[in-house]
């Protein structure tokens, strides 16, 4: 592997630009208290987005260019932290590095960002909830943008965690964007706190890895340096109590593995770190789909690739991936089926798909986990955009039991929704279809033990997913009109700034899947090496073992898939177009079971219960009450003061009498007895 | 030349001078002017010392210089402040006397 990159300049103006429009709007609404009117707040930030994009598609036309020898641009601009001298120097670059994985990435951000942003200027211009609301988003939206480009560009872990740190902020403030409203609020708090806990298991990974290397005489910070001394650590162990299990050692690459991926849990909504996401649907819309669906929660996803070296040799720790992934994707399915609130819905089944990409990762499939990063953005981008054009059209309503014959008021939305539920379910070929189907394929044939239940969860996950998404466009869309007749009178398509994205994201989440086409369907179409993405990508990602599987298996598993996904379609309809009666009387039925999905596992009072409450009791009582004002304020400072009052302070007052002279007196006084001594 | 004795007992008594000044004066300008002695008198011994401070290697001493520039700015500054707050006390107590500004105390 050759690890020189070549200098570009380029790269510093993809993030920069975003960071600008973010200073200039916060100066404008922090400082200088003024408003720009809407049309040009809008330009100024959907223009820094958009020359982002075009650097970024230029920056891409030089990476192709690249000879053999080299993978990544580098544009270093200054040391940013630099300590030690000789060979113990340590230095962490301000640089940026491209290589086949961080462009994907920024073309996702700033392409389907660059949409958003224009969906927003449609969205949010009817909103007078808050003072200076609009320019307030998009100084926010921007900063997300540029903190986003940070995270998949940096060259270095402490970079990553700066750009890591600055979209959880971002993601905060989005989320309690509406904050006279006190949940709203409340969701943002815990959206930043649940993603807390994940940071820290970030930065304990990024300690250890970086004081293991620097046992080995080598601190590198950077991608490429750490991957290059990685091997030197490898053989590592670190000694545990006995009573933990695997005792007496662990291997240290696993541990790392295990810290990163915790914090890759809070990030993208993992077990058991999952519990913010759907509470950060209380963010506008636009929000939800750039940060809760298309970008910031693939950031966990990302840094799996990215660090795709250490999960290939920490067996166990990748293992873990893989599994969490499944049970994510299976468990967020599930309680999917039985949420009203429409964006709800959308927000478990991302939850449901990142599990899908961290099962593909965990199982060595790197290339498949980013190529369903990729189509997942597209498709569920739209999805949220279009249920937003839904939302606004229903006068902010979400929820889809006071929805439903919107087919014939929503002449476009009504297409462009389906386009986005079909290709999430999975149906050719659609850009989910070949995704997801590159994942069952990295399921079904890795080395992770249970791969093949794995594969079997992933196939149920998926007849689940195509159920519920077409619960949701059937309740929306078909049966009665459950809406208050105003309401549905006047139900119609929003106007060009929500639309046109809209069409964008559609088109291209019908075709996003034939950039990572897989070999399979290539040779039925008669192309040489179609999965163009796994090629462009494998330099950066680690090799997997190489595995056979027959063209003939690979066709029965998307066969399997298809069909999977067909039998949930027809259940939906059965239940909800044909039979609409049928879902209330089986809730009867069955009514322990749907009020355990109803009540999404019990998981937020379980963990209200288990560790809110007595974390808050501990806080209270002993630390606040006890510790703080009994034992600090009252012993330490008050008892301090009230003593000496008592014991002096009440004679010696007096001295201090107000009078200009008496002081002097006591500085002559004073000097004297010092100039004696000294003379004495 | 003036010894080096001379130039101290100046310094010395224009300083005490300052000081008798500062402790018996009710009127803060007279308190302010009995400042500005003092410092004048410390930079007298200043530039007297310099004369017979060889300095290092031969060169030319000009610590002593130094200071005393030093200490005039300062003193200027000083200066500024004190009248600064001589002239708002003028104003709200009609007096300049300092035996009248007495409410910071216990």
């Amino acid at each position: 592997m050759v690890n020189d990159g070549v200098e570009s300049d380029l790269l510093r103006w993809i993030p920069l630009l975003p960071l600008l429009a973010a200073t200039f709007h916060g100066v404008m609404i922090g400082v200088l208290r003024r408003q720009l009117p809407p049309l040009g707040t809008a330009a100024i930030s959907c223009g820094a987005v958009g020359v982002s994009f075009v650097l970024s598609c230029l920056a891409l036309g030089d990476l192709l260019e690249l000879p053999d020898n080299s993978h990544f641009l580098l544009d270093d601009v200054y040391t940013w932290i630099g300590a030690g001298i000789g060979s113990s120097a340590f230095s962490a670059e301000l640089a940026f590095r491209l290589d086949p994985l961080s462009a994907v990435m920024i073309l996702v951000v700033t392409g389907v960002g660059f949409l958003i942003h224009v969906y927003s200027v449609g969205y949010m211009a009817d909103d007078h909830r808050e003072d200076k609301g609009f320019q307030r988003f998009f100084c926010y939206l921007n900063l997300f943008t540029f903190s986003m480009l940070m995270l998949v560009l940096g060259d270095n872990l402490v970079l990553m965690f700066l750009g890591w740190e600055g979209v959880g902020l971002c993601s905060y403030l989005l989320i309690g964007f509406w904050y006279s409203d006190r949940w709203n609020a409340y969701c943002g708090s815990k959206a930043f706190i649940v993603n807390r806990i994940g940071d820290f298991g970030f930065l304990i990974g990024l300690l250890l890895l970086f004081s293991a290397l620097a046992k080995t005489g080598h601190p590198a910070i950077s991608f490429a340096g750490i991957q290059e001394h990685f091997d030197g650590i490898v053989g590592m162990t670190v000694a545990v109590p006995s009573w933990m299990p695997f005792a007496p050692e662990w291997q240290l690459v696993n541990l790392i593995g295990l810290c990163f991926f915790v914090g890759a849990c809070g990030k993208s909504a993992q077990i058991p770190l999952y519990v913010w996401l759907p509470d950060a649907m209380a963010g506008p819309t636009p929000v939800s789909a750039l940060i809760h669906a298309a970008t910031m929660v693939t950031a966990g996803v990302y840094m799996v690739c990215r660090m795709s070296f250490l999960y290939a040799a920490a067996p166990e720790a990748a293992a873990v991936v893989a599994w969490t992934g499944a049970i994510t994707a299976f468990a967020a399915a599930t309680i999917a089926l039985t949420q009203t609130d429409i964006k709800k819905v959308l927000a478990y089944s991302t939850v449901s798909q990142l599990g899908y990409m961290f099962l593909a990762a965990g199982c060595g499939g790197y290339e498949s986990a980013i190529f369903h990063l990729g189509t997942h953005a597209f498709f569920k981008a739209l999805l949220f955009l279009a249920a937003g054009a839904v939302i606004l059209a229903m006068h902010h309503e979400q929820d889809m039991e006071k929805m439903g014959g919107l087919w014939s008021r929503l002449r476009f939305t009504r297409i462009v929704f389906l386009i986005g539920v079909i290709a999430i379910a999975g149906f050719p070929p659609f850009s989910g279809f070949f995704s997801k189907d590159e994942i069952l394929v990295a399921a079904w044939s890795s080395q992770v033990p249970g791969h093949l239940w794995l594969y079997g969860i992933g196939l149920l996950t998926a007849g689940i997913t195509a159920f519920y998404m077409f619960r949701l466009f059937f309740r929306t869309f078909l049966g009665e009109c459950r809406a208050p007749s105003d309401l549905r009178d006047h139900a119609a398509d929003p106007g060009g700034f929500v639309m046109n994205p809209l069409w964008v994201l559609a088109f291209f989440s019908v075709i996003a899947g034939f950039m990572g086409l897989p070999q399979v369907w290539g040779d039925v179409i008669g192309i040489e090496d179609s999965n163009s993405l796994a090629n462009f990508l494998t330099p950066v990602l680690a090799v997997r073992e190489a595995y056979h599987l027959e063209h003939s298996t690979e066709r029965w598993m998307a066969f399997g898939a298809v069909a999977m996904a067909t039998a949930g379609t027809l259940l939906a309809w059965f239940m909800y177009v044909r039979r609409p009666e049928l879902p209330a009387a089986l809730s009867r039925q069955f009514s322990v079971g749907y009020r355990t999905l109803v009540n999404k596992y019990y998981v937020d009072e379980f963990y209200d219960a288990v560790l809110v409450r007595p974390l808050v009791a501990i806080s209270d009582r002993v630390l606040f009450r006890g510790i703080d004002a009994g034992l600090i304020d009252g012993i330490a400072v008050n008892g301090l003061a009230r003593t000496i009052r008592a014991a002096a302070a009440d004679g010696l007052k007096y001295a201090h009498s107000g009078l200009t002279q008496g002081y002097v007196f006591s500085m002559i006084v004073g000097a004297i007895v010092i100039v004696g001594y000294l003379l004495r | 030349m003036v010894p080096l004795d001379h130039v101290i007992a100046l310094s010395a008594i224009l300083f005490t001078i300052g000081v008798i000044g500062v402790a018996t004066r009710r009127n803060i300008i007279v308190i302010l002017m009995s400042i500005e002695l003092m410092l004048n008198a410390v930079n007298l011994a200043f530039v007297g010392f310099n004369r017979i401070w060889s300095g290092s290697e031969g060169a030319v001493a000009i610590d002593g210089h130094v200071f005393v520039l030093m200490v005039i700015t300062v003193a200027a500054a000083e200066v500024a402040v004190g009248l600064g707050i001589l002239l708002s006390m003028f104003r709200n107590r009609d007096s300049v006397n300092v035996e009248e500004v007495n409410l910071l105390k216990w």
